[in-house]
C-alpha cells in the first residue's frame, strides 16, 4: 500500500505551548486510520496540519511522497479536505456549500448540478439543495460539511470529531456514511475521535495520541488486545476507568474503580483491566428506579454541555461519568448543576477493553 | 402663519409638478452621496479586512482612532479640507474648490470611519474558522478572504446605507467645499441657499425631500436588521 500523507518529525508549538512533539505518522492509501486520544492531545493541530492550514514549527510533510513546501501548498491543499468538528457552514443555501470547492475548481455548471445532487443523495439529504443551510437541524448541517468536503474526492480526507456534537441517530448514519465513502470512492480518511468505541468499529488503523505524542499505532485488535501502557493513561478518556476486576458467582465481573463505585460487566475477567461505558447508553433518571440494569449509580451533575440537538452531562458519582441525553429530555426533567440523579446502564452495555 | 401655510403649499406644488431646479438639486445630492459612499467603500473595506482578519501591533489604536472620528465635528473637517484644496493649499492646483467633485471626496472621507468601524465588527463577527474552512475547500488566500468578506456582507452593506445616509444630510463639508452656491447646491446647502434668498417654498420643498429619503433609508435599515434576525 503506498503512502498518502506522511508526518515527519513534525512539532508544532503555539505561542510558546507545545501542541505536537515530535510526530511521524503514516497515511496509507485507502485506509481509515484513526487518531484517538483524550480532549486537547493535539488531534486536531495534526488534522490542521495535514489539512495545510496550519504549518508546522518543525519537520517536514509529504503529500504523495512529495515534500510540501510555500510553493507547492495551494496545489496540495486541493487534494486535502477537512471537516471540523464545529460544524461551520456557508451562511447561504445547501447547494452553494456544496458547490464552493468545485466552483473554485471550476467545475462547468452541469458538472457541479451533477456532483451536488449525488453527494446529497449519498449523505441523504436528497432535494436539500435549496434550502438555508443555516436553517438546517444539527445532524444535518454536519451532513452537509460532510457533503461538501465529500464531493471534491480528494486523495485524504479528514474528520475531526465528526459525530460529537451529535445524538445517537445521527451520528450512527455519519458513521455509516464515512465507512461507505471509504468502501465506495477508496477514500484514504483520517478520523480524529476520542470516542474509545468508535475507534474500536470504524477505523483500519489507530494511532494513540496523548499530550502531542503518538505512542502507538496497531489494528484495532493490537491496540485493544492487549492493555497497553498508554492506554492506562488513558484514563483522561471519557467513561473509561482502569479498575481491578473480579468474577461473581453470577458469572459476571465486578470491578472496582476506586472511590467506593463498583461497575458491573457480563464479559469474564479478573485483575487489572480498562473499562469503557458508552455516554449514549447511560439512562439518567431524577428518581431512583426499578429496571433490569445491573449499574445504578447516584451522583451529582457537576457539568453541563450544550450541544447543538444533545446535552452532555458529567455526574459525579464518586468518579465522574459522561451521559448524553437528548435537549428535550434535558429541558423536560429541568436539570441544572448539582441536581442529584440516578444513573443506569446494563451490565451488557460496559466494555472490557 | 399665513405664510408659512402658503410657502408648504407651493412647496408640495413644487415637487409635484416636477421643478427642475428641486429636481437637478436633489438629483445632485443623490449622486454626490453615492459617490462619496462607494469611494468610502472602496478604500474602507480593505482597511476593515486589515483590521479584522490580521493581527498586528497597534491594531487597537487603529480601530480607536477609526472610532474617534466617526464624531469628528463636520465644519471642521470641511476647514481642513478648504486648506488643502484653496489655492495656496497642497491640492489647489487641482482647482477643485467649490466643486460637486470636492464635496465627494469631502463626503467620502468624512464617513470612510462610519464604514472601517461598522464593517470591521461585521468581519470580527465572522467565525474565524471560516477562513480555514475555505482552504480546506480549495481556496487560495485571497478566495478564502473572499469567502469571509461574503459571510460579512449583511453588516456591510448596512455600513454602506449608514454612510449614505450621513453624507446626504451632512452640511459642514459640503458648505466649507462646496460652497453655498447654485451650481454646487446640494439638498442640505440648498436649504441654507434659498432661505437666505426669501424662497422659503423651495427651501420648504428641499427639506421635505431630505426628510422623506432619510426616513425611507433609516426605515429600510431596520426592515433590513429585523429580517437578519
Amino acid at each position: 500500500m503506498s503512502t498518502v500523507a506522511e508526518l515527519r518529525k513534525v512539532t508544532k508549538i503555539f505561542n510558546g505551548i507545545t501542541a505536537l512533539k515530535n510526530v511521524n505518522l503514516k497515511i496509507l492509501e485507502g485506509e481509515i486510520l484513526a487518531l484517538l486520544g483524550p480532549n486537547g492531545s493535539g488531534k486536531t493541530t495534526l488534522l490542521k496540519i495535514m489539512a495545510f492550514i496550519e504549518k508546522p514549527s518543525k519537520g517536514e510533510v509529504y503529500f504523495c511522497d512529495k515534500k510540501v513546501t510555500d510553493k507547492n501548498i495551494e496545489q496540495v491543499r486541493m487534494e486535502s479536505t477537512m471537516v471540523f468538528q464545529k460544524t461551520l457552514l456557508f451562511n447561504t443555501t445547501v447547494y452553494n456549500n456544496v458547490a464552493y470547492g468545485l466552483r473554485i475548481r471550476k467545475f462547468p455548471k452541469n458538472k457541479i448540478d451533477e456532483e451536488v445532487s449525488k453527494v446529497l443523495r449519498l449523505v441523504r439529504l436528497e432535494g436539500f439543495e435549496k434550502k438555508n443551510s443555516k436553517k438546517l437541524s444539527g445532524g444535518e448541517q454536519q451532513r452537509v460539511a460532510l457533503a461538501r468536503a465529500l464531493v471534491l474526492n480528494t486523495k485524504l480526507f479528514l474528520l475531526d470529531e465528526p459525530t460529537a456534537n451529535l445524538d445517537p441517530k445521527n451520528a450512527s448514519i455519519m458513521e455509516e456514511i464515512i465507512a461507505t465513502a471509504n468502501r465506495e470512492l477508496k477514500t484514504t480518511i483520517l478520523i480524529a475521535t476520542h470516542n474509545m468505541f468508535q475507534a474500536k468499529n470504524l477505523p483500519h488503523r489507530i494511532a494513540l495520541i496523548t499530550d502531542g505524542k503518538i505512542s502507538e499505532v496497531g489494528t484495532p485488535t493490537e491496540i485493544f488486545g492487549k492493555l497497553s501502557k498508554t492506554l492506562v493513561s488513558f484514563a483522561a478518556l471519557e467513561n473509561t476507568f482502569i479498575g481491578n476486576a473480579i468474577v461473581t458467582e453470577d458469572g459476571t465481573t465486578l470491578v472496582d474503580i476506586g472511590n467506593g463505585v463498583q461497575i458491573e460487566a457480563t464479559i469474564q475477567s479478573q485483575g487489572k483491566v480498562s473499562i469503557f461505558v458508552s455516554p449514549e447508553d447511560i439512562i439518567l433518571s431524577k428518581r431512583r428506579f426499578e429496571s433490569s440494569a445491573r449499574n445504578v449509580l447516584k451522583g451529582k451533575i457537576v457539568e453541563i454541555l450544550d450541544l447543538v440537538s444533545v446535552v452532555r452531562l458529567k455526574v459525579d458519582v464518586g468518579k465522574p461519568l459522561v451521559v448524553q441525553i437528548t435537549k428535550r429530555s434535558f429541558n423536560e426533567m429541568k436539570l441544572n448543576l448539582n441536581t442529584e440523579v440516578f444513573l443506569a446502564f446494563k451490565a451488557s452495555s460496559v466494555q472490557i477493553i | 402663519m399665513n405664510e408659512i401655510l402658503e410657502g408648504i403649499i407651493k412647496a408640495f406644488q413644487l415637487i409635484f409638478s416636477g421643478d427642475l431646479k428641486i429636481f437637478e438639486i436633489t438629483l445632485r445630492s443623490l449622486f454626490v452621496s453615492g459617490a462619496a459612499t462607494l469611494i468610502a467603500i472602496l478604500w474602507g473595506i480593505p482597511i476593515a479586512m486589515l483590521l479584522g482578519l490580521k493581527n498586528f501591533r497597534g491594531k487597537l489604536l487603529v480601530k480607536g482612532i477609526f472610532n474617534t472620528l466617526i464624531g469628528i465635528p463636520t465644519v471642521a473637517l470641511g476647514l481642513i479640507l478648504y486648506l488643502i484644496f484653496t489655492k495656496a493649499g497642497p491640492l489647489g492646483f487641482l482647482s477643485l474648490l467649490y466643486t460637486p467633485t470636492a464635496i465627494i471626496i469631502g463626503e467620502a472621507i468624512l464617513v470612510t470611519p462610519i464604514i472601517v468601524s461598522l464593517a470591521t465588527t461585521a468581519l470580527e463577527a465572522v467565525d474565524p474558522e471560516i477562513m480555514n474552512l475555505a482552504k480546506t475547500l480549495g481556496a487560495s488566500e485571497s478566495q478564502a478572504s473572499m469567502a469571509v468578506l461574503k459571510e460579512a456582507l449583511n453588516g456591510i452593506i448596512l455600513a454602506g446605507i449608514a454612510s449614505f445616509n450621513r453624507a446626504i444630510g451632512e452640511f459642514g463639508v459640503a458648505a466649507m467645499v462646496g460652497g453655498i452656491t447654485s451650481s454646487t447646491a446640494l439638498l442640505t446647502t440648498g436649504i441654507k441657499l434659498e432661505t437666505d434668498w426669501g424662497n422659503i417654498d423651495i427651501s420648504i420643498a428641499l427639506t421635505i425631500i431630505l426628510l422623506t429619503l432619510v426616513l425611507i433609508i433609516t426605515l429600510a435599515v431596520n426592515i433590513f436588521q429585523r429580517r437578519k434576525k
